[in-house]
């Protein structure tokens, strides 16, 4: 019964949270450090509660998101479109694997600057960035997973006279879909790495700006809301992939 | 002017493109195939037999020679050596697939797919996986999915060849059955002669690479045929006969 095996997983974690607080207070109270340096349990809660009230962090949190949904729908969308090509044609995959295998060795936090001189500081920079980052792992995960269709499938198909459309969509699609979300799941938490780095570098807003902003006025409580609002970013991206696979498999 | 041939083959050489001037799979082939008549080749591996099927199905070109067909686009139903089932269809949804393709609205295939389910004896099966099937269950999932959109050809590449000697003898009466009642014009490869005799009205013996036609046989066993036979004298003449073409 699933009920039985979750619940005490599900308390468990709990616990584990309730005790990473408590060690967390310990420390403050021992090593006694100013709040600017290490923030207890406490202040961070008193600066979300604050921060949540005044409207700063749902607008800077809604920035980040659209940034983070814009650049994985962008991402996934070259990603998968390329990878599909170049898994039904190993001669382009010959020309073009050597560009993208090199756009991999070059850290995105490298170009990131570039992008944002030549994208300006909004929201486009941001977008480009995180579709970058989410780009290589859903387009080895596609070539990989078109390519796992079974042969035999295909003869099957072609002897019940199947369109082009059909092959794809009745037997590509759900035969790699395994893989392909493997790779989205990838996709989806480097998503949110691919929006910070780009806010960081320069924006007037999203949670990379909160931080900085946090940051630059000692206000290390603000910091550590960041830093908790987009772990449970990334946590709740990554959670939708998970459902939305459990969805589409059997 | 109707043909009484469902099919006709005219000299059909297939040749795989090899660095030695080629591979000459079969070597010129003709023969007729009657309206519901169930066709056998039976052969040694590397007889061409796979490569004379694939052609039939549409799936291969040959490099000469040409097969032509009583009805202009036929439709074709075929099982492979392996079932061959999406992993990720349900039964009844591996079966009504021929449908979906033709664009058969949902309703009418699902019933469809049940007769069938009803046909091959799966009731019961309908929502498994093919991952919860035993092999000869599967088979019996491909040979429905192959019969669903009443095909003019249904083409069978060594069907049972994957299974156990029991489960195989068990699904040559099934097959049998099924072809009693729904009377498709039939072609099989095999390189058991047990299975061509129970089964075919008509055996062509395919010789070893090329694939050239050695004898063709008429089997006059009495329908519907049982068992026991295969423990006739006449079975075990005709039996005989084959064995002595193959050798």
């Amino acid at each position: 019964m699933p009920t039985s095996k979750h619940f005490p997983r599900s308390l468990l974690a709990i616990l584990s949270l309730m005790f990473a607080i408590f060690a967390w207070q310990i420390i403050v109270r021992l090593s006694g450090l100013p709040r600017f340096i290490l923030p207890a349990p406490y202040d961070v809660w008193m600066r979300l509660l604050k921060a949540l009230a005044d409207g700063s962090l749902l607008h800077h949190t809604s920035v980040t998101l659209i940034e983070i949904l814009l650049g994985l729908f962008a991402g996934v969308g070259f990603a998968t479109t390329l990878g599909y090509l170049l898994a039904k044609s190993p001669a382009l995959e010959k020309i073009l694997s050597p560009y993208l295998v090199a756009s991999q060795a070059i850290p995105v936090i490298a170009i990131a600057p570039l992008l944002v001189i030549w994208l300006g500081n909004g929201i486009l920079s941001k977008v480009v960035i995180c579709a970058l980052i989410v780009f290589f792992p859903v387009l080895v995960n596609t070539i990989v997973g078109v390519r796992a269709t079974p042969p035999a499938l295909y003869d099957l198909m072609r002897s019940l006279r199947a369109t082009r459309w059909q092959i794809l969509s009745k037997l590509e699609l759900p035969a790699s879909l395994p893989i392909l979300f493997g790779g989205l799941r990838i996709g989806a938490t480097l998503s949110v790495i691919g929006a910070i780095v780009g806010e960081l570098v320069d924006a007037q807003e999203g949670l990379g700006f909160l931080l900085q902003l946090g940051d630059f006025q000692y206000d290390t409580s603000m910091v550590f809301v960041a830093i908790f609002t987009l772990i449970t970013l990334a946590l709740s991206l990554y959670g939708a992939v998970v459902l939305l696979e459990r969805k589409f498999s059997k | 002017m109707p043909s009484k041939f469902a099919l006709t083959v005219k000299n059909l050489s297939v040749v795989y493109p090899d660095n030695n001037g080629g591979l000459r799979a079969l070597d010129d082939i003709s023969f007729n195939v009657r309206h519901r008549e169930f066709l056998c080749f039976l052969g040694p591996s590397g007889s061409g037999k796979t490569t004379l099927l694939r052609v039939l199905a549409g799936l291969l070109n040959p490099s000469n020679g040409q097969a032509h067909f009583h009805h202009q686009h036929p439709k074709i139903g075929m099982v492979f050596q392996q079932a061959n089932l999406m992993a990720w269809r349900t039964v009844i949804e591996n079966i009504k697939l021929p449908l979906e393709l033709e664009g058969m609205d949902a309703a009418r295939s699902r019933a469809k797919a049940s007769e069938m389910i009803e046909l091959v004896g799966l009731n019961g099966f309908e929502d498994a996986l093919p991952r919860e099937l035993s092999g000869g269950m599967a088979q019996r999932v491909a040979i429905a999915r192959a019969l669903i959109h009443d095909p003019d050809l249904l083409l069978l590449d060594e069907p049972f060849a994957s299974l156990d000697a029991l489960t195989r003898e068990r699904m040559w009466n099934e097959l049998s059955q099924i072809w009693q009642t729904t009377k498709k014009t039939v072609i099989m490869v095999t390189h058991s002669i047990n299975e061509s005799l129970f089964l075919a009205d008509r055996v062509i013996v395919l010789t070893s690479r090329p694939g050239k036609i050695k004898i063709d046989v008429g089997v006059d066993l009495p329908r519907p045929r049982k068992e026991d036979i295969r423990y006739t004298p006449h079975f075990g003449k005709l039996a005989r006969t084959l064995r002595e073409t193959i050798k």
